[in-house]
């Protein structure tokens, strides 16, 4: 075992919180550990928590945490606010609601932006989970606000993505629409103790069993939470930890592969674009409509 | 990337039993819009929560809101706690209602800086970025 591997495994927090920040600013000393981080991976549940804003993700996957410390699971939390597009600045806040834990020793949370660089947020989380893994956090939850492609591509890298939704989501067209539910292994209808939980919930099940989704796909169970309360909250546990199995058949981890791998691709392909140095000339040529932006970034893949 | 030009991440606490939280919210959205990244905890930590907390944030700087009259008791001790944490290069700030007298005491167990009631937002994000350290 190497010295970082041999450190994270060790449980000591500071090494871990040091290399998330390197791997967060997308620092080149990171790129020669990652076999080593893949490789020191001891299975981790990778689980992607998202939903719109409001509808009480911190709060749920707060009760989530107790739940699993009950069931004597060390958690790793990566939770993730969206940055400024203006100034780059981010309020990150979704410690307020997982204060419970604060001071257990096995539960390690870490703030992330989302930061809208290349690749954005979703360029850095699979990397920040698989050093969570290596330090022995298991599961480790992905929590994003469900607003923006990048969110949904975060969500697409976990094993079992947990979709939060609240009473008042809408009609039921809504929840046939493309988007977050697609993307849904389970669904909680969240704030369970609101008039008309019951009811959204048995419309989405009925929406969504009528519906088609990827290949070979069962529609999402559909569970009511509440999560300041806890009612349901074991229930959802027990559903996220069955779920692992399934995440892990042959045909599921070869479409999760496939993202990974894209995802990664498009990351490369960009930055060496950008890094190449015809990036600036190539993108004014775009804005003058002199390229097209396909012949353009043709141009720069060749170079 | 290189470090110089990543965001600053600051962690915002209130520590102790002191619900006036509105200094804090002011700051938090004030740092957000000079560029900060701010992980705000909310409420009534005590000094292990709220360095427990910078240790897995790896933060750069610690801001502490107190305006409880604890000062004395609450800031040495989270000082002391992210020392023995090893976050020797963490900057650690407070704001709120603190007497001259306790804050020449503050500086001398590692306070960096004290800012009082009118200290625009701008003078302190001024300062942190001429003090924050970080390693190369």
């Amino acid at each position: 075992m190497s010295d970082l591997a041999a450190e994270l495994a060790s449980g000591a927090r500071r090494p871990l919180a040091r290399l998330l920040t390197r791997i967060e600013n997308g620092d080149p000393t990171v790129r020669p550990l990652l076999p080593e981080l893949f490789a020191a991976g001891r299975d981790a549940h990778v689980i992607g928590i998202t939903g719109p804003p409001g509808s009480g993700k911190s709060t749920l996957v707060n009760a989530l945490i107790g739940e699993w410390r009950r069931r004597g699971r060390r958690v790793g939390i990566l939770a993730v606010d969206p940055s400024s597009p203006y100034t780059r600045g981010a309020i990150l806040g979704d410690r307020i609601r997982m204060m419970d834990h604060a001071a257990d020793r096995d539960v390690f949370m870490r703030s992330m932006a989302s930061r809208g660089e290349l690749g954005g947020v979703a360029a850095t989380t699979w990397i920040a989970a698989a050093a969570l893994d290596a330090a022995g956090y298991d599961p480790v939850l992905v929590e994003t606000v469900g607003a923006g492609q990048s969110e949904v591509e975060v969500a697409r890298l976990a094993e079992t993505t947990v979709v939060v939704e609240v009473p008042e989501m809408g009609d039921e067209v809504q929840a046939i629409k493309a988007g977050l539910l697609e993307i849904a292994d389970l669904i909680a209808v969240n704030k369970g103790d609101r008039p008309g939980a019951d009811r959204a919930a048995r419309q989405l099940r009925a929406m969504l069993s009528t519906a088609g989704g990827r290949v070979e796909r069962k529609p999402p169970p559909v569970m009511v939470t509440t999560a300041t309360t806890g009612e349901g909250v074991a229930a959802l546990a027990d559903a996220i930890d069955a779920h692992r199995s399934q995440a892990r058949s042959p045909l599921a981890a070869r479409e999760r592969a496939a993202n990974q791998v894209r995802r990664a691709l498009a990351d490369l392909a960009a930055r060496r674009a950008v890094s190449a140095g015809a990036w600036e000339a190539t993108v004014q040529a775009v804005a003058d409509r002199e390229l097209d932006p396909l012949t353009a970034a043709e141009h720069l893949l060749d170079r | 990337m290189t470090s110089a030009d990543t965001p600053i991440r600051i962690l915002i606490a209130k520590p102790g039993l002191d619900g006036h939280d509105r200094g804090a919210k002011v700051l938090a959205r004030g740092l957000r819009d000079e560029g900060f990244e701010v992980i705000y905890t909310g409420l009534r930590q005590t000094p292990e929560m709220i360095a427990d907390a910078a240790e897995q944030e790896d933060v750069d700087v610690v801001g502490l809101s107190i305006l409880s009259g604890a000062h004395m008791a609450l800031l040495p001790k989270t000082v002391q706690l992210l020392r023995e944490r090893g976050m020797d290069d963490v900057l650690v700030a407070a704001g709120g209602i603190i007497p001259d007298a306790d804050v020449t005491k503050l500086k001398e167990v590692g306070v960096a800086e004290i800012f009082g009631p009118g200290t625009s937002i701008g003078e302190i994000a001024r300062y942190f970025r001429e003090h924050v350290r970080r390693e190369a």
